[in-house]
């Protein structure tokens, strides 16, 4: 029997038609708009100015707070302004444009292609290292990773779980990686244990890569302390709760991270780029995305450079095509439609998928039948209609003990609903009001 | 059979006198004494429970009302002055009369003067979509038009109008207790002075982006150009974040403001049509910026058609008039251009 979390989950069609398409390398963009915030927490401060002259891999803006990074410039050329420019949120926000000029790297940086497996940096190095270089969570969450690393004072972790789960459908940029740099993903996580000082790594892959899986479980016979364990195709399988729960069966509590419990999840693709970091000096200026979607002519994984506006992916796919109705950053069941394609990639964007007008649209609200799918379906195991209809009623302090602030908007209640109710958006009003009233509350 | 019954009634009897007994002292004991004002105050608020006063309903407006030394910080913006003379003459305490208030919608981005530029197909609710994303149009900060001002108004004051897709405030029936303004999530709405004969002036714009910016997503956006700055002889108006705010207490209602805005974000309400000035060369250009103005609110629209009712008429029908004539209207209006 494959490993799965116990409550809950859907099972949407996969749809993981860009699978097979091997990672591309994306042309330069003309100009790189480049976000000042692309992780959670403190936005970074800009250290350039209009018309400084930068390199591939330069420092363009620093962390400004424990929860905070840098930011690298992607690319190499002139600094054309510091602006308010539309990014992802469908807000305009400070963001560093550059005007591109060739493609000079920062002297520091190794670009040769073999593989470096000996580090000798201590663990403390290793988060400084992972801190200088930008490193953030690329499973989508943007998590800051040295934070993830610095284990509080009194606790201790005792497994490291990579997640390469990758549970939304349609999105493939984990699954390419995996196959074409799994030797990397392996030393990264090496580096990973080292900073955390544990002597375990599991490694956790949906069974819908079976290919992937294959790979993985060569190296592992190869690498002690390294265990690699397929598991069901479910969704939300790669939600870190979830994953915890599937792979080693414990229970990450309510509000708790799982440091609480001894684990830490990281994302393959952040072992990737944390190897990177440390072992040939590159800090997180390109990532993989999928760019993918039932009518896109060419499905495809691109390495792309952060800053790259959607548009030229999308160009570089075959152009729109006639039928789109959606444009989404992420996959279908977490992401969120653009509101312009000009819209940059960032740390955060796994994929751009484009929905037909046919499956864009949401149907008509209907009233509850009190069938109680979306109660089934939440692995978190609360009620999202009650939870709805708390918030539609302003009673926050039923939403907050109701636990609302336990959901992980994987979107499960929403996709089941036969009654289309908007249950995620107003789940989402009820957390970010009760959370503004702890705060007003611990003030 | 009937000692039974007798037994029964004696004894049912005797703990009902012995708990009568006990509940009477007990209530001497922990009587909690209340104000007899509290109720009287009570009778003579509105009953509305808006918590406009800041306070949770009427009960405990009349608490906070019998408790304070004075009123002057206390106002119930439903009842307004005579409600507080009442209150006032209840507790043998002195009112403040104040100025009453109205709420105003900060934005005149209507559907033709904003068009959207993306679909909105989720929960329709303002707090959820603002949370989402910058909204339908290309202005991230003007109305959403989804109505969670009209839900929570308790008095009907506000209506959705499904043309231009902005609430509209009726003044009548608008009590000034706040609710829009503290459930707008973009901030739109404002407490402002009702104005001598209801006569108000603000700047119908929140949009804090570059001007060049703004304009793109509406024509009626304020584009901290500070004309209307210069133009203020009161220093009424300061200009923050490339937006202008009129301060209703300095302002003297003049409305020179009004004449000197290039994109008509500034409006005003209730006033009489300007009167109509004689031709004067140096004067042909203050008008000129009126007519450059879109027509977002009807009196401002009224009030410019009859402040030149002269030039309306000679080039009202170019058509209609012949080929000289025409080339005389054309020749005064370079003459009056200069």
């Amino acid at each position: 029997m494959l490993k799965t979390f116990p409550k809950g989950g859907v099972h949407p069609p996969e749809n993981k038609i860009s699978a097979g398409a091997a990672i591309e390398t994306l042309p330069l963009p003309t100009t790189a708009t480049i976000p000042i915030s692309q992780h959670l927490g403190a936005p970074s401060a800009p250290t350039v100015k209009k018309g400084d002259k930068v390199k591939v891999g330069q420092i363009i803006a620093q962390s400004t707070g424990f929860v905070s990074t840098n930011i690298h410039s992607s690319v190499s050329g002139t600094v054309q302004k510091i602006d308010d420019s539309i990014d992802a949120s469908g807000y305009k926000r400070k963001a560093v444009i550059i005007s591109v000029e060739g493609d000079e790297w920062d002297e520091n940086i190794d670009r040769s292609p073999e593989l470096k497996k000996e580090f000798s940096l201590s663990g403390p190095d290793i988060i400084k290292k992972v801190l200088e270089n930008g490193v953030v969570g690329l499973g989508g969450a943007t998590f800051p990773t040295h934070v993830k690393l610095s284990v509080p004072k009194g606790m201790k972790a005792d497994v490291l779980i990579l997640n390469g789960v990758e549970c939304e459908p349609y999105l493939t940029s984990d699954h390419r990686i995996m196959l074409e740099k799994a030797d990397e993903i392996i030393v990264g996580t090496q580096i990973l244990m080292k900073a955390l000082d544990v002597k375990k790594a599991l490694i956790g892959i949906e069974n819908n890569k079976p290919d992937a899986i294959e790979v993985f479980s060569k190296l592992a016979d190869k690498n002690p302390g390294i265990e690699v364990h397929p598991l069901k195709v479910q969704y939300p399988q790669g939600g870190e709760k979830q994953l915890i729960k599937a792979l080693i069966n414990r229970e990450v509590p309510s509000g708790g991270l799982p440091i609480a419990v001894g684990a830490v999840v990281q994302n393959v693709g952040t072992a990737l780029a944390v190897y990177e970091a440390v072992q040939k000096n590159k800090p997180l200026i390109e990532r993989v995305v999928s760019l993918t979607g039932k009518s896109v002519k060419k499905p495809a994984n691109y390495l792309v450079r952060i800053g790259t506006p959607v548009a030229e992916l999308i160009e570089a796919s075959g152009g729109l095509p006639d039928d789109t109705g959606k444009v989404i950053n992420g996959g279908p069941m977490m992401g969120k439609a653009l509101n312009s394609l000009e819209v940059p990639v960032t740390k955060g964007t796994s994929g751009i998928l484009i929905i037909p007008e046919l499956e864009a649209r949401r149907r008509p609200v209907q009233n509850c039948i009190r069938c109680a799918r979306c109660t089934q379906v939440c692995p978190m195991g609360l009620e999202p209609y009650l939870l709805m209809t708390l918030t539609q009623k302003s009673m926050w302090d039923k939403v907050e003990t109701n636990h609302a602030l336990d959901c992980i908007e994987c979107g499960s209640c929403a996709y089941t609903c036969p009654a289309d109710r908007p249950l995620l958006d107003y789940i989402r009003l009820g957390k970010t009001t009760v959370s503004k009233l702890i705060r007003a509350r611990k003030q | 059979m009937s000692a039974t019954v007798i037994f029964t009634i004696v004894s049912l009897s005797a703990i009902g006198v012995i708990a009568a007994t006990i509940l009477y002292f007990v209530a001497q004991k922990f009587k909690v004494f209340e104000d007899p004002r509290i109720d009287q105050v009570d009778e003579v608020l509105p009953g509305a429970n808006c918590g406009g006063c800041g306070y949770p309903g009427c009960r405990g407006f009349a608490e906070a009302c019998v408790k304070a030394n004075e009123l002057d910080a206390l106002f119930c913006p439903v009842g307004g002055n005579d409600c507080m003379a009442d209150v006032a003459k209840v507790l043998g305490k002195e009112a403040v009369a104040k100025d009453p208030e109205i709420a105003v919608l900060r934005c005149a981005g209507t559907h033709s003067l904003r068009p959207n530029v993306n679909q909105y197909d989720g929960a329709a609710n303002c707090t959820i979509s603002s949370n989402l994303y910058g909204g339908e149009t290309g202005c991230t900060f003007g109305c959403l038009g989804l109505g969670e001002c009209v839900d929570v108004c308790n008095f009907d004051a506000l209506v959705m109008d499904p043309e231009t897709g902005l609430p509209v405030v009726d003044a009548d029936k608008c009590t000034g207790c706040n609710a829009c303004v503290e459930q707008c999530p973009r901030d739109l709405f404002e407490l402002r002075p009702k104005g001598k004969k209801d006569r108000r002036i603000y700047v119908a714009c929140r949009n804090m982006e570059k001007g060049a910016a703004k304009k793109i997503g509406c024509e009626v956006a304020c584009i901290g150009c500070n004309r209307c700055v210069k133009e203020c002889a009161f220093d009424a108006i300061v200009v923050e974040n490339f937006n202008a705010y009129i301060d209703p207490i300095k302002c003297k209602l003049c409305r020179k403001c009004v004449m000197v805005c290039p994109t008509g974000a500034i409006h005003e309400l209730n006033f009489p049509p300007r009167k109509v000035k004689v031709e004067v060369e140096g004067e042909a250009e203050k008008p000129k910026a009126v007519k450059a103005k879109p027509e977002p609110v009807v009196e401002v629209a009224a009030s410019k058609a009859e402040a030149q009712p002269e030039r309306v008429v000679e080039k009202a029908s170019p058509e209609a008039l012949s080929n000289k004539e025409n080339e005389n209207t054309s020749d005064q209006s370079i003459k009056l251009g200069e």
